[in-house]
């Protein structure tokens, strides 16, 4: 709790735990009402989502292409779901626009839109291992334009397979990119498999370290430990962070919990309320 | 063409803050003085392309103006997809420039040939694909990329290639260039390759045959205007690239005359559907697909007599 800010005490912390149920149940909802996949993945950023985008960013949903915004990027675009989801929540458009999600001709679906199409989104993410160049490019603008933003994007740890990621790790390091913070949703799994088994990826926060980022690991569940991490990025490591969010894909609801099969299943209505029941969620 | 590239940057960068030059790690030397206009206008993003293409669409989406500059396979088919997703799927405004292109660097050997690069980029919505001929051209169209709110490629050639326009020229992508006047044949060309159009059409002269030379710089968007007015005053229309046959240039005309019903045949010139396994100068290698102007001469002539 060292680094957690003032402003984030405890009855904050109650509510964004509060809002991070709500980001879970209307994920689930949605999934059931649209048949959209990658439950597992949404779920398993859910938390660190909400400690981004209800605490540490400094973004303005009535301003959402002010200069010098922080920003946000989903490099790992599959939990695109949860991004819309949360930046409803916040205030970037009416939740009556989520109404046609999965219609023909509706701009939400399985990945994000292009920044041009919908205001609070930052890059058009889906193809993986392209948000993080992507990232440092907007980092590394904000230092030549003298602009305060600081940039946060968020891996997947399958993501991590691609080779373009530890190109910008190494660029980003050699130029000591301070405001550039990579938060990896560690849930364990990738598409078809435990993702340390697919490819050597552990050890993985020894990796970071070795590509000379300040790498910290976390409990990415964890309300407190997640912003506290969050919070120490801001203070200015004169190097980027990366925080190893030690996560369970499909966290909050039990049955989902740790079963790959939530990567492409999508709940019935009898699951949907079981869900509902256990995150206490209400209609 | 490399040198007067550096310098046109550097002239850019000294009106314009937004100009970045991202470099694949190549130009050592090439951009001091660039660097010395501001140590904001360079970076040397390493041997990463497809990182490097992330990193400028990410500064262009932030309102810079980076140019990324390699060796033309290297910061085109390496990264296509970054490319494609990074830069014109968010219609960033990156100005791709691919040095040493076509065959320049033919002794090299085929990993450094960019044969495929036009035709691959233009198959991109928003994409701009230049091929400037000279250096005048060149630096008239890094002006023009950043007027322009979306992705341009450029590809140019490496050094000491001769000047195809003699004074000042009237540059707008999309708009080619009528370099020499001519009736019976037009010969349209994209890229440094001009000069052997224009050796051609002195040979075609002596026996007889006008042929009109008109630079193509730019790929994409083709210039209809001037096509249209071609299919009624020749007799054959021939395309001219240091590219292969299949997609590049001489595709986007017969394209264009599939679509406009032109019933001027059309004559094809560029590389074969082959990797060359020897190697040679861009000379030798040019004569190796037919594309010197002496051979372009004596194909334009079989083209007619058929």
């Amino acid at each position: 709790m060292t680094h957690l800010t003032t402003e984030t005490r405890m009855a904050d912390l109650e509510n964004l735990r509060a809002l991070s149920r709500d980001l879970r149940m209307r994920i689930i909802e949605n999934s059931h009402r649209t048949g959209t996949p990658h439950l597992g993945s949404c779920l398993s950023c859910a938390d660190i989502l909400t400690a981004a985008y209800f605490e540490f960013l400094r973004i303005d949903p009535g301003n959402p292409r002010a200069l010098g915004r922080d920003r946000f990027i989903l490099s790992k675009g599959h939990a695109a779901p949860a991004l819309f989801q949360i930046l409803a929540m916040r205030g970037f458009f009416p939740d009556e626009w989520l109404a046609d999600y999965g219609q023909n001709g509706s701009l939400f679906a399985e990945h994000p839109p292009t920044p041009h199409q919908l205001a609070g989104i930052e890059a058009a993410t889906g193809s993986l291992g392209h948000g993080l160049p992507m990232g440092l490019g907007m980092a590394l603008a904000g230092r030549i334009q003298q602009e305060p933003s600081r940039v946060v994007v968020l891996l997947g740890d399958g993501e991590c397979n691609e080779g373009s990621i530890w190109e910008a790790a190494m660029l980003a390091s050699a130029q000591k990119v301070s405001n550039l913070c990579v938060v990896i949703d560690f849930n364990k799994w990738q598409a078809t498999g435990r993702s340390r088994e697919i490819m050597a990826l552990d050890p993985l926060a020894e990796k970071w370290r070795a590509f000379g980022w300040d790498t910290h690991e976390v409990d990415g569940h964890d309300m407190a430990a997640t912003l506290a991490a969050l919070n120490r990025f801001a203070e200015g490591r004169g190097k980027p962070v990366a925080i190893v969010a030690h996560t369970v894909k499909g966290s909050g609801v039990s049955f989902m919990e740790d079963d790959n099969n939530w990567h492409y299943k999508i709940p019935s209505a009898g699951e949907v309320e079981a869900a509902r029941a256990e995150l206490g969620v209400r209609r | 063409m490399r040198n007067a590239f550096a310098d046109e940057v550097t002239r850019l960068a000294q009106r314009d803050k937004r100009v970045v030059l991202l470099s694949g790690d190549i130009g050592n030397k090439l951009f001091d003085k660039l660097k010395d206009v501001g140590e904001r206008h360079f970076l040397n993003c390493g041997i990463a392309e497809a990182n490097m293409i992330g990193v400028a669409s990410g500064m262009a989406l932030c309102g810079l103006r980076p140019i990324v500059y390699t060796i033309a396979p290297f910061t085109t088919t390496r990264c296509f997809e970054q490319i494609r997703v990074d830069a014109c799927y968010h219609n960033a405004p990156v100005i791709i420039v691919g040095t040493g292109s076509g065959l320049s660097y033919a002794e090299l050997g085929a990993t450094h040939h960019s044969l495929e690069d036009l035709a691959i980029l233009r198959t991109l919505p928003g994409m701009t694909v230049v091929a400037p001929c000279d250096v005048t051209e060149l630096r008239e169209a890094l002006s023009a990329a950043l007027e322009l709110d979306g992705p341009v490629y450029i590809r140019i050639g490496k050094k000491g290639e001769p000047p195809v326009h003699a004074g000042k020229i009237d540059f707008r992508f999309g708009r080619a260039i009528k370099v020499r006047e001519g009736r019976d044949v037009a010969l349209l060309v994209a890229g440094t390759i001009a000069p052997e159009a224009l050796a051609a059409r002195e040979i075609l002269l002596e026996k007889g045959i006008s042929a009109e030379v008109a630079s193509f710089h730019t790929i994409k968007p083709l210039d209809t205007l001037y096509l249209d007015a071609a299919a009624g005053r020749f007799r054959l229309l021939v395309t001219l690239e240091e590219h292969g046959r299949i997609g590049g240039f001489g595709s986007a005309v017969a394209e264009w005359r599939a679509n406009s019903g032109c019933n001027v045949p059309q004559l094809i010139l560029g590389t074969a559907d082959r990797f060359m396994h020897i190697i040679g100068d861009q000379v030798f290698a040019r004569a190796e697909f037919g594309l010197t102007g002496e051979q372009v001469a004596e194909s334009v002539i079989v083209a007619l007599g058929s």
